[in-house]
């Protein structure tokens, strides 16, 4: 698999009013296209500083980042990223949410319909056609999820960041979200970049699992390489041995290996 | 502590039972004419209505009650001295609203006259504090280098009690009426620019960072993101400076004189005419309530939470 994102030796310190923090230190990662990896460690250890830094919103102190060949200098269309906590705009509806993404990276070639069109083709990749005319306030947390990833993937970016995407939803939902996910990255080939703290998500999801030691100075501990063929079907994981021996890795890895003192 | 009682007992739990029997009575008459759709009308609207009935009578209650002990407290001391009770205002007042807009000279015109001219001068002062403070507020909340320039300016001059700037307009427009404006204009600015700076400043992150994935320009970053985000800050600071300058104008017609509701207070205190004095204080008050609870419905319609 050709190397699409490249993480070089990337160090990530914080200037903060006590001093400085070394948040991230020595990373090296590269993630092939079409490539789903995620990744996962305890809560604070730099899971989104990394994804930040993919997306061009931080600036690493040292190393190199590159996305399709070549540096990543800033945010840029060809990266779209579904934050936490949704950050749709409350004052515009789902559709325009989007519409506003879709204008940016197509409007300077497509004519006012065309945009449209794919804003409508983005709500109904999440199935939510119907509510395109909604606010934002409107709608459920797990739709306003949906419609983030809507907008993210509506600039038919070449790399999906994701941070934490389901992370506060209730888990009928997260599991309904999942299951969304897998059939849209299938459709679309995109390559995916997921921060979780969920094991189960994580093997689901991924082709590989990267985990993340404590920080600071956090590095890459270990990776899995999650070898479950695809599509995969929740239900019948729950039988699989394979399934749950690459579980039991992560979660050795977490405990275990990173047990978190008690905080 | 007994407020608090009194309120749950006798009006929280005693109003609901109440209620629907004024709802009941009204239709009454109409049964004679036709027996049962009266009845079958009834029900529902009661049903329909009764809850917020209920909940009328218990707002408006405390309030009837606080009116009443006002105008028990003011009697009373009109007993005591030479003020005009409640009864010669009002009867005062009727006289005065029966020709609110007479003319009889350049200083003797009716109370719609003054409060129109007032409100005149509130609205051009305000207005050209609305048109330079918010666009100065968003700037100095966008670019740190300009808040820095702003701030000691700001800080420094923003104290300033607002008829100390009389005299620099007398001076600079040599006339009382532009003067006027020119109090309300430096007095009401400071609200707007500042609150609409800290709006801006307020725009959540997470919606900058939509703004920077996204790579908006900065027309529509402000359009779609800080103009929208901050507007209930903008319209914090509208309200405040619209209080502002109907406090002010008051006083500074007192001292440049014309025709104005503030004039009309000095004026009506010369000729010792107490009853008018109070009529204006109450129009004062009420035309202030007004311009507050527009602004109040205005900045609902922008709540997006
Ligand atoms: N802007 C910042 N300034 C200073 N410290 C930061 C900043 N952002 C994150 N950190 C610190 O870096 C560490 C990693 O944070 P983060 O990437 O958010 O963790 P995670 O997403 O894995 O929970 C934390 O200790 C956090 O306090
Ligand atoms: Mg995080």
């Amino acid at each position: 698999m050709e190397k699409f994102v490249l993480v070089e030796n990337i160090d990530m310190t914080f200037k903060t009013p006590r001093g400085s923090f070394v948040a991230l230190k020595d990373i090296n990662l590269s993630i092939g296209e079409g490539e789903f990896v995620t990744l996962i460690g305890h809560s604070g250890c730099g899971k989104s500083t990394l994804l930040n830094l993919v997306a061009g919103l931080l600036v690493q102190t040292a190393g190199v980042l590159i996305c399709a060949g070549r540096e990543i200098a800033g945010p840029g269309p060809d990266r779209g990223v579904v934050f936490q906590n949704h950050s749709l705009l409350p004052w515009l509806t789902c559709a325009e949410n989007i519409y506003l993404a879709v204008e940016r990276v197509f409007g300077a070639t497509e004519s006012k319909a065309q945009l449209k069109a794919r804003t409508l083709k983005a709500l109904d990749l999440v199935q939510l056609g119907h509510a395109a005319d909604k606010r934002p306030n409107e709608i459920s947390g797990g739709m306003k999820q949906r419609v983030g990833i809507a907008r993210a993937l509506s600039i038919e970016p070449k790399v999906l960041l994701l941070d934490e995407p389901f992370g506060a939803l209730d888990a009928l939902t997260r599991a309904h979200l999942q299951d969304e996910l897998l059939k849209i990255v299938a459709k679309t080939k995109s390559t995916v970049l997921m921060v979780t703290h969920d094991v189960d998500e994580a093997v689901l999801l991924s082709d590989r699992i990267v985990m993340m030691t404590n920080g600071p100075a956090a590095t890459i501990g270990d990776i899995v390489n999650v070898d479950l063929p695809r599509p995969r079907d929740r239900l019948a994981l729950v039988n699989d041995s394979r399934y749950h021996h690459l579980r039991g890795r992560v979660l050795e890895f977490l405990y275990q290996k990173q047990m978190r003192p008690a905080a | 502590m007994t407020a608090a009682i009194l309120k749950h007992e006798k009006f929280g739990t005693a109003l609901p039972a109440a209620a629907p029997a004024v709802v009941v009575a009204p239709p009454a008459p109409a049964a004679g004419d036709d027996d049962a759709p009266p009845v079958r009308r009834q029900t529902p609207l009661v049903e329909k209505y009764g809850d917020e009935i209920a909940a009328f009578f218990r707002a408006a209650i405390p309030v009837v009650f606080g009116l009443a002990m006002f105008a028990a407290v003011w009697s009373m001391l009109a007993a005591h001295s030479t003020l005009p009770g409640p009864l010669k205002t009002f009867h005062s007042a009727v006289g005065i609203f029966s020709d609110p807009f007479y003319r009889k000279g350049p200083n003797d015109q009716g109370i719609g006259w003054n409060i129109l001219m007032s409100l005149g001068r509130v609205g051009i002062g305000f207005g050209m504090a609305a048109i330079i403070g918010i666009p100065m507020g968003f700037m100095i909340g966008r670019f740190r280098f300009l808040s820095g320039m702003m701030s000691p300016i700001i800080s420094l001059l923003r104290p300033v009690s607002p008829l100390a700037w009389l005299p620099i307009g007398l001076l600079v427009f040599k006339a009382a009426n532009p003067a006027a404006i020119w109090v309300i204009f430096i007095s009401s600015i400071w609200p707007m620019i500042v609150n609409t700076a800290v709006g801006v400043r307020e725009v959540p992150q997470d919606y900058l960072n939509v703004a920077k994935v996204l790579n908006l320009s900065e027309w529509k970053v402000f359009t779609r993101i800080l103009f929208p985000a901050s507007l209930p800050f903008v319209l914090t600071g509208i309200r405040l400076s619209i209080g502002v300058a109907w406090l002010v104008i008051v006083a500074a017609e007192m001292l440049t004189g014309g025709v104005g509701i503030g004039f009309w207070v000095w004026d009506e205190w010369n000729n010792l005419n107490v009853e008018h004095i109070i009529i204006a204080i109450f129009v004062v008050g009420i035309v202030g309530l007004l311009l507050e609870q527009m602004l109040m419905l205005l900045a609902r319609r922008f709540e997006y939470r």
